[in-house]
């Protein structure tokens, strides 16, 4: 199993009255709240924890990206994977991911991964999302061909890496008459790239079609299982049989010496009123043309206000009854997720350690006993269930480059 | 009253998709382009305007009961689409009236073609970006206060969507997508289309509701200003949507300036 540690980063130094107060934590509740005193504190701190999570011995440090909101501090996943790229030594440096359709210029995102990789001598994992409704309007991108932008950039990033320059590209949403970056991965074919996210299945399709492992993002055990049999229909049906290495799990989890102070501080995963990517109007969440069409007619009555949300809003205690929150001393904590592992059979499993106000001490406390005592012990766990990660299913990097099925194998060549 | 126009529905295909045409009344040509937010079968002010001309309300490509040409990008490829209508149906000296949205796909159409047709009314047009103020952003906002906000009075929107059916909130989402595609960036204007009004002889009568929301009133002057032959009408206590919450005002108008020579 690969075991990866994940914090969005929250940038909790701000008066949590205003953002009540104004009804949103995203998008729109002004910056005017933020302080780059605290911020560049908070920064420095998160980066000083990645460096120990490595020193200790953390498989992999997953990093993602957000916009506009106080629940993530990271505005570009790329900066902090340079950062790590130089001061970590061991860990994976896991993208999930760099939200392809907010860029104008995926050329640019291709040689910025290529560098990371190179610098981190062959750390990159590259993960991609379409980037949540509330980041396109974020950065003035147009929801409507959100899907399409994403397979668009996703094809031309793959050519970039796996065909020498110079090349054209004359696409829909992108064109580009000379392509032909001086910075290339370091990882061949390319880095593993593995896609996150939460309900969409068409995605979910698209990432079985590709062949490349799917992270569901906290989602509930059943939820999991489902989107894991339409991952398997659609490996399927293009002639391979899915395993663990093709699905990860995040998963929120906070360790503590006492189950007190870990169910204390677990309550900050709540810190945005229980909405990961913060308080947010629902059209922010879901533009039109972004989601789809198919979940419409559910959405327009949740949007004015006359369904309930269709993700649900389960209260921290469900959450914990449910396994979607998982809290309490190292041996409470592996038993938990020892039942999680059994039940979903993931090979990729990142946990999310620490969110909202939890105090500096307390995050690397938390850190160390994941590392030191939780990981080792999910993992030994995983090895008698069989689930393997990518490298040791030594799974190909896409279904191209699949060895076990023929025709692909044709199609390639 | 409505009852005495008869509308029939056709749908031409145009460019390779359907387009979904309503045609009532007779007399002059008037071609009817409705809003951003789409446009109920039926409104008064359509049947009006049929009572004394030949009135032509299409729904715009990917709009309502039309079908969404996936390759459609701007609006100009929306007001190339009603030009190829119109030319199908051989109607020639056809008089635009443009709402909000449609006002500036009929800005276009005259721009394209700046002595094809007999008078252009601009009601609330979006297409220009505002000297003063910004067009209000419906993408932050939800599916009913985006309405709410056209209109002056309260009780204009609810004679006209009186409690909105789930049905009616799908339909503005599509019309919602259908403005991303076409309209995302710049948001509602075009940035070329004020330098070339200037060629359109079409004597053009651009018309605002003094409490509109949605498009600042001083984008209704920078049409005057940017067209060779028009002048502005303000209505009083009357917001963007001029042709739902005024029928009878704005159809006086259309007629009076149609008519004149």
């Amino acid at each position: 199993m690969h075991l990866m540690y994940f914090t969005e980063q929250p940038m909790a130094a701000y008066d949590a009255k205003e953002g009540l107060n104004y009804g949103a934590t995203a998008l729109t509740f002004s910056n005017k709240h933020y302080d780059p005193v605290a911020a560049s504190r908070l920064y420095n701190e998160f980066l000083e924890e990645y460096i120990m999570a490595d020193e200790w011995g953390v498989d992999g440090i997953m990093l993602n990206e957000h916009h506009n909101a106080p629940f993530c501090m990271q505005a570009r996943t790329n900066v902090f994977g340079a950062i790590l790229a130089a001061v970590t030594k061991n860990a994976k440096i896991v993208f999930l991911g760099n939200p392809l359709p907010l860029s104008d210029n995926p050329v640019q995102l291709a040689e910025e991964i290529a560098m990371i990789d190179m610098i981190s001598k062959g750390r990159v994992v590259s993960g991609f999302v379409r980037g949540g409704g509330q980041e396109q309007l974020a950065n003035g991108v147009n929801p409507a061909y959100n899907r399409e932008r994403f397979v668009e950039a996703h094809d031309l990033i793959t050519k970039i890496w796996t065909e020498p320059g110079p090349f054209r590209w004359e696409g829909t949403h992108y064109q580009h008459r000379v392509v032909n970056p001086w910075a290339v991965p370091l990882q061949k074919p390319y880095p593993r790239v593995w896609i996150p996210g939460v309900l969409s299945r068409e995605t979910v399709i698209w990432t079985a079609q590709q062949r490349y492992p799917y992270i569901a993002l906290n989602t509930a055990i059943d939820a999991t299982k489902t989107i894991w049999d339409t991952y398997s229909k659609a490996a399927k049906d293009v002639g391979y049989e899915a395993g663990p290495e093709n699905f990860g799990y995040l998963i929120r989890v906070h360790v503590q010496d006492t189950e007190e102070k870990a169910m204390q501080n677990a309550r900050q995963f709540m810190w945005m009123q229980g909405e990961f990517t913060g308080l947010a109007h629902p059209v922010w969440a879901n533009p039109s043309g972004y989601f789809s069409p198919s979940g419409r007619r559910g959405f327009v009555e949740f949007a004015v206000g006359r369904a309930k949300n269709p993700r649900g809003q389960p209260s921290f205690e469900e959450q914990v009854h449910d396994t979607m929150i998982v809290a309490g001393t190292p041996d409470q904590v592996i038993k938990r997720l020892k039942y999680l592992i059994e039940h979903t059979r993931p090979g990729i499993m990142g946990l999310w350690g620490n969110d909202g106000t939890v105090s500096a001490v307390d995050r690397r406390r938390c850190i160390e006993l994941l590392v030191k005592e939780v990981m080792p012990a999910v993992k030994e766990h995983g090895k008698t269930l069989g689930l393997k990660d990518p490298w040791e299913a030594n799974a190909p990097v896409h279904l191209r480059y699949s060895t076990d099925i023929p025709v692909q194998r044709a199609a390639a060549e | 009253m409505s009852g005495s126009v008869t509308w029939n529905e056709t749908t031409p295909t145009i460019a390779g998709s359907k387009l979904h045409l309503m045609r009532g009344g007779s007399g002059r040509a008037v071609l009817v382009l409705h809003h951003d937010i789409g446009t109920p079968e039926r409104l008064p002010f359509y049947d009006t305007l049929a009572r004394s001309f030949d009135v032509l309300v299409p729904h715009h490509p990917g709009w309502g009961k039309s079908e969404r040409p996936q390759w459609l990008r701007s609006v100009r490829d929306i007001a190339a689409i009603h030009s190829w209508m119109l030319s199908d149906l051989g109607l020639s000296d056809v008089s635009l009236v443009g709402l909000g949205f449609g006002g500036w796909i009929a800005a276009e159409m005259a721009s394209q073609a700046p002595n094809a047709y007999r008078k252009l009314v601009l009601v609330g047009a979006m297409g220009i970006k505002p000297p003063q103020g910004d067009i209000a952003d419906q993408a932050i906002v939800s599916y009913l206060d985006y309405p709410h906000a056209g209109f002056h009075d309260r009780a204009a929107f609810t004679r006209v969507y009186g409690d909105v059916s789930t049905d009616q909130l799908e339909q503005w989402d599509i019309c919602r997508e259908m403005v991303f595609r076409t309209a995302w960036k710049p948001y509602m204007y075009s940035q070329t289309l004020p330098h070339l009004l200037g060629g359109v002889k079409t004597p053009a009568l651009v018309v605002w509701g003094d409490d509109d929301q949605h498009v600042p009133k001083s984008a209704g002057d920078a049409y005057v200003k940017a067209l060779r032959n028009a002048r502005l009408e303000t209505l009083a206590a009357c917001g963007h949507y001029v042709d739902m919450e005024k029928p009878d005002e704005l159809a006086r108008l259309v007629s009076t300036f149609v008519n004149a020579n």
